[in-house]
């Protein structure tokens, strides 16, 4: 499960409107808890490096998210999941979302941005042991 | 000693820790340190032929070392090491 504020929730959606038509993407940071939830305590924006294809494409810089994890680090929080937004797609995982995740334990938020609204906003858990069993889990998200 | 952060994800194959000391005068001879130290962390940045995963980016500092000399860039005992597993996907 992923644990949210409602202003940050608010904040990635807001995010994927603003990038439209281009996709999003961002960090979620916070801490795991003992039960296995992911409790968002800030979310930071991230620039979408993909200039090539970002109408449906995304990468983040991995020294933005360096930076990310060092300014979060110091704030006593660690990296528990990304967010990205789906312009005019639904919001459910691709098989590209799936083959370019690799942080397993962590949550996926994805947002479809239908003619630049955000619609619905889903999260999926990336789970498995390894690369050759991985998968995305459907995941409730609690908005505090 | 340097130090290599550890990603979230990866951890658990790494006794819990988030940073963890390693000795070595090249980025590889710090990684072949850290696998060594915590063997369950190798088939997760290397593969079956012994080569760091493509999605594994490794940075010394603020500097990817594919840009450097790679796995025989020279560290520093002050120097830091990431390991970032790579971040995108798409519609």
């Amino acid at each position: 499960m992923l644990r949210i504020t409602q202003s940050q929730f608010e904040a990635l959606r807001r995010h994927g409107e603003e990038t439209y038509p281009h996709e999003c993407c961002g960090v979620l940071l916070g801490q795991f808890e003992d039960d296995g939830t992911r409790r968002v305590t800030s979310i930071a924006r991230c620039g979408n490096t993909r200039d090539d294809s970002p109408h449906n494409r995304y990468n983040i810089d991995p020294r933005e998210l360096i930076r990310i994890q060092r300014e979060g680090r110091e704030r006593g929080e660690d990296i528990v999941g990304f967010y990205h937004s789906h312009p005019d797609h639904p919001a459910q995982w691709s098989s590209t979302d799936l083959a370019e995740a690799h942080w397993l334990g962590c949550s996926y938020v994805i947002t479809a941005v239908e003619k630049g609204r955000a619609a619905v906003t889903n999260s999926f858990e990336l789970k498995g042991s390894d690369e050759n069993d991985k998968q995305f889990s459907d995941e409730k998200v609690e908005i505090d | 000693m340097s130090k290599i952060h550890i990603p979230t994800p990866l951890r658990q194959y790494a006794g819990k820790q988030a940073a963890i000391a390693v000795n070595g005068g090249t980025v590889g001879d710090a990684l072949s340190d850290l696998v060594s130290k915590h063997p369950d962390l190798r088939r997760h940045l290397y593969t079956d032929d012994g080569k760091l995963r493509a999605f594994v980016n490794v940075y010394l500092n603020d500097e990817d070392v594919r840009y450097l000399q790679k796995e025989a860039t020279a560290v520093k005992d002050s120097d830091t090491i990431s390991i970032v597993p790579s971040i995108a996907g798409g519609r």
